[in-house]
């Protein structure tokens, strides 16, 4: 993974960076919506890991799961949503240190956040002894107070439409020292204050904002101040949904830019949730993506973008018009996303692709690698099966098709 | 596949068609009633001096962030509000929207499609109603046999096939992709000459997107319809519309041959644009993956109180005295190309500029 090795690179110092191991794993998962007219399945059998300092990026169409596996790593969901199966491992900064009680923020020289960390709090509604897991933590299983601690100290979420995340009677800096005044209960009113205005200055707001309302600010200026809330706390992870979507293009820009430094700054991960798989590309440094729960693809940005091995990578990034290059029809991906309540038989874009075969029809796709020597690129497709498939199909493959395809809905 | 009615060379000799609807310094206000009946009256100054013009058998994209007066603009054209001033021309012949007999007769000709296919379809009608409607209104279909044929035959060309399962539906059955398609079929149902499509697509799937766009370009081509395509992604104009005009705060900046903006983009809003817009092909190994900065900061000005002058000044690496004070002429860059922007003179007043010749200056590294 070139990319990512670039970034850590430039990190070495950092003290919390630990190259390679995993910050979060999500092993298996589901989740089921229990409607009325049929269940639906929104994420089945998802599995990642999410390092230090990574910025993953999950895209897919919208009903592709996306939004669900968001908020069931922050345990957001509520009926009838319900996570039958999996669990979702956290790993604290270092051993023992997962459920702190944090006595005060203090800066040290280079201006710098410091966290001093108090002990372990003994949670008198700690009844699963699973729990605590060697050093990792099964956030599935912490009960409700242990859940509020790791929630925003740990993991804080950015949500898609800041016009509707901010509470529209309440100040900026109100909304900040907020989260401040629920997490950090020592902290004195000046010294939360103190922490809003850094927070401010730290997305690019001027200070004097903190007493605006958010119907005062304009649309690039809310998103900012809801990542400055999500960063209050220095969280070690930030998950993104669609934080961009509604914004526009030159705005959307500053945001990303934004994200990119305020990562090299803090080297926090980031779970980055979109359907523009264009601008993933830019920003991310491993992509997954989804389709009807599940993960079809997952490798690095470089591969992703150079060789994408499922056919609904390659038609999803084959998208968007390219501003620069010769211009050529392009085709979309025929069909519609399938219903969830009865998702096809074998691998669930079938009914879609141009290569499904006999076996596609029949046999669900697991994720495994495409290559014994490019292990980083994994694929859920019965093309790069050698049970299956002699000779997997190469990236100018899978142009061919979705070209003659494109022929062909031009002569229709 | 270089197939090209996308491309813009071949078509010069259509480029001279005449425009059959055309519109000469379009300027729209809002006024704002402020509670003070002394006070100062205010409006918002949505759209300044615009003129267009589109023409059978081409596509003209209109680029520009949201507040730019795009949509605005679309409306003016489809009648749907009266200019403040200016003038909208249909055939050559001022287009008479003043009351509902005379409006009727336009929307014969002019149609609208809208953005939000989940809004724009009645969720207590099927999919017979909303298409029979303007049959009905327009005289194309006498009776029940006709209305059944031409309504499954208007299905079957915007690909909802089994049109027959589709006639009985209801938007709520319909997918939104299925929802875009019968709305451009009820903008098609009265056999239009003109479609102003109000970004079409923006609110759909990414896999969806390409084949609504796809389905307009081949409607475009068989009914030699002249298309206005508004949309915020400046790549897609590239791909759908032979020209693309950028909008700023409610002024046209640039105009011309959509690949020549793109590639040679001279106006800083639409450098701006251009850099501000998601590119993979920047991900090449001499960028190390990373993001250009942005040179311009900032969002789109109040347009109650604009900014005096070009209103991109404030946010304008380049911005000069004059530019605060007055909006600059049209500069001809030559090839159909033009741009409102003193860089590069300031219409035929400056005598300089026919002597200069067009050398796009060169504003950020990245380009």
């Amino acid at each position: 993974m070139a990319i990512n090795g670039t970034f850590q690179s430039n990190h070495e110092g950092s003290p919390y960076n630990r190259a390679t191991s995993p910050l979060l794993e999500v092993k298996h998962l589901n989740v089921d919506y229990l409607a009325a007219s049929g269940t639906v399945h929104a994420v089945t059998d998802v599995s990642f890991s999410l390092r230090r300092g990574e910025i993953l990026g999950l895209a897919g169409e919208s009903g592709s799961g996306k939004s669900t596996l968001a908020y069931a790593i922050t345990r957001l969901l509520r009926p009838p949503a319900l996570i039958t199966g999996g669990e979702i491992r956290y790993y604290p900064r270092e051993k023992g240190e997962a459920l702190l009680s944090v006595d005060a923020i203090s800066k040290d020289a280079s201006g710098a956040d410091v966290i001093t960390m108090g002990a372990i709090e003994e949670d008198a509604n700690n009844r699963l002894p699973a729990e605590i897991d060697g050093e990792s933590i099964n956030l599935l299983r912490l009960s409700p107070a242990r859940l509020r601690k790791i929630r925003w100290n740990d993991l804080a979420i950015v949500f898609q439409s800041a016009m509707n995340a901010l509470n529209p009677v309440m100040t900026i800096g109100a909304q900040i020292t907020d989260v401040l005044r629920a997490h950090r209960p020592s902290m004195g009113p000046d010294s939360r204050k103190q922490r809003a205005i850094e927070l401010l200055k730290l997305v690019g707001i001027a200070p004097d904002r903190l007493r605006s309302y958010p119907h005062e600010l304009s649309g690039g200026m809310r998103q900012r101040a809801i990542i400055a809330i999500a960063l209050a706390l220095s969280p070690e992870i930030l998950i993104m949904d669609e934080p961009t979507t509604a914004l526009d293009v030159v705005v959307q820009r500053e945001i990303l830019t934004e994200i990119i430094r305020l990562r090299e700054k803090l080297n926090f991960a980031v779970i980055f949730i979109t359907h523009d798989l264009s601008l993933l590309l830019e920003l991310a440094d491993n992509v997954a993506i989804m389709y009807a729960g599940r993960i079809v693809e997952q490798a690095s940005t470089r591969d992703m973008y150079l060789h994408p091995r499922h056919p609904y990578s390659y038609g999803l990034l084959n998208s968007f018009p390219a501003l620069r290059g010769p211009l050529r029809r392009m085709s979309g991906i025929p069909g519609s996303p399938p219903d969830l309540r009865s998702v096809p038989p074998g691998c669930a874009f079938h009914p879609r692709c141009p290569f499904a075969f006999d076996a596609c029809h029949k046999v669900l796709p697991v994720l495994q690698s495409v290559q014994a020597e490019d292990s980083s690129q994994m694929v859920a497709c019965h093309l790069y099966n050698p049970v299956y498939s002699v000779e997997p199909p190469t990236a100018s493959d899978l142009a061919k098709k979705y070209e003659a395809l494109a022929e062909g809905n031009a002569k229709r | 596949m270089n197939d090209l009615n996308l491309a813009i060379e071949d078509s010069n000799a259509e480029y001279i068609t005449t425009p059959i609807l055309e519109a000469f310094h379009l300027r729209k206000l809002f006024p704002l009633h402020s509670l003070n009946p002394l006070g100062q009256k205010s409006a918002v100054h949505a759209v300044e001096d615009t003129s267009i013009a589109l023409r059978p058998g081409r596509a003209m994209a209109l680029v520009g962030e949201s507040g730019s007066g795009k949509t605005t603009v679309a409306r003016l054209l489809a009648g749907l509000y009266t200019p403040s001033s200016g003038s909208i021309q249909f055939r050559g012949e001022p287009a008479r929207l003043s009351n509902s007999a005379s409006l009727r007769a336009y929307r014969r000709h002019v149609q609208l499609i809208l953005q939000d296919p989940f809004s724009s379809l009645n969720p207590v009608h099927d999919v017979r109603y909303h298409l029979a409607r303007p049959l009905r209104i327009y005289g194309h279909a006498r009776n029940k046999r006709q209305e059944t044929a031409q309504i499954l035959s208007l299905l079957n060309r915007v690909n909802l096939s089994p049109a027959e399962q589709f006639i009985s539906k209801y938007p709520h059955q319909l997918s939104g992709g299925q929802r875009q398609r019968v709305s451009i079929a009820r903008a098609l149902s009265v056999q239009p000459e003109v479609l102003l499509a109000d970004e079409p697509v923006s609110m759909l799937d990414v896999s969806i997107r390409l084949d609504i766009l796809n389905l307009m370009l081949r409607l475009k081509d068989e009914e030699r319809l002249a298309v206005l395509f508004i949309t915020h992604d400046i790549a897609t104009s590239r791909y759908f519309a032979e020209d693309t005009l950028v909008m700023y705060a409610g002024q046209m900046v640039e105009g011309g041959p959509s690949d020549k903006v793109i590639q040679e983009p001279a106006h800083p809003y639409t450098r701006l644009l251009i850099s501000a817009a998601p590119d993979p092909a920047r991900l090449n190994p001499e960028n190390n993956g990373k993001i250009a900065d942005l040179p311009a900061r900032g969002e789109i000005p109040s347009l109650i109180t604009p900014p005096t002058g070009c209103r991109f000044h404030p946010r304008c690496p380049h911005a000069m005295e004059v530019c605060r004070q007055r909006f600059p002429k049209r500069t001809d860059l030559g090839n159909g190309r033009w741009t409102n922007c003193f860089l590069y003179g300031d219409g035929d007043t400056s005598p300089e500029a026919e002597k200069k010749p067009y050398i796009a200056p060169l504003l950020w590294p990245d380009q």
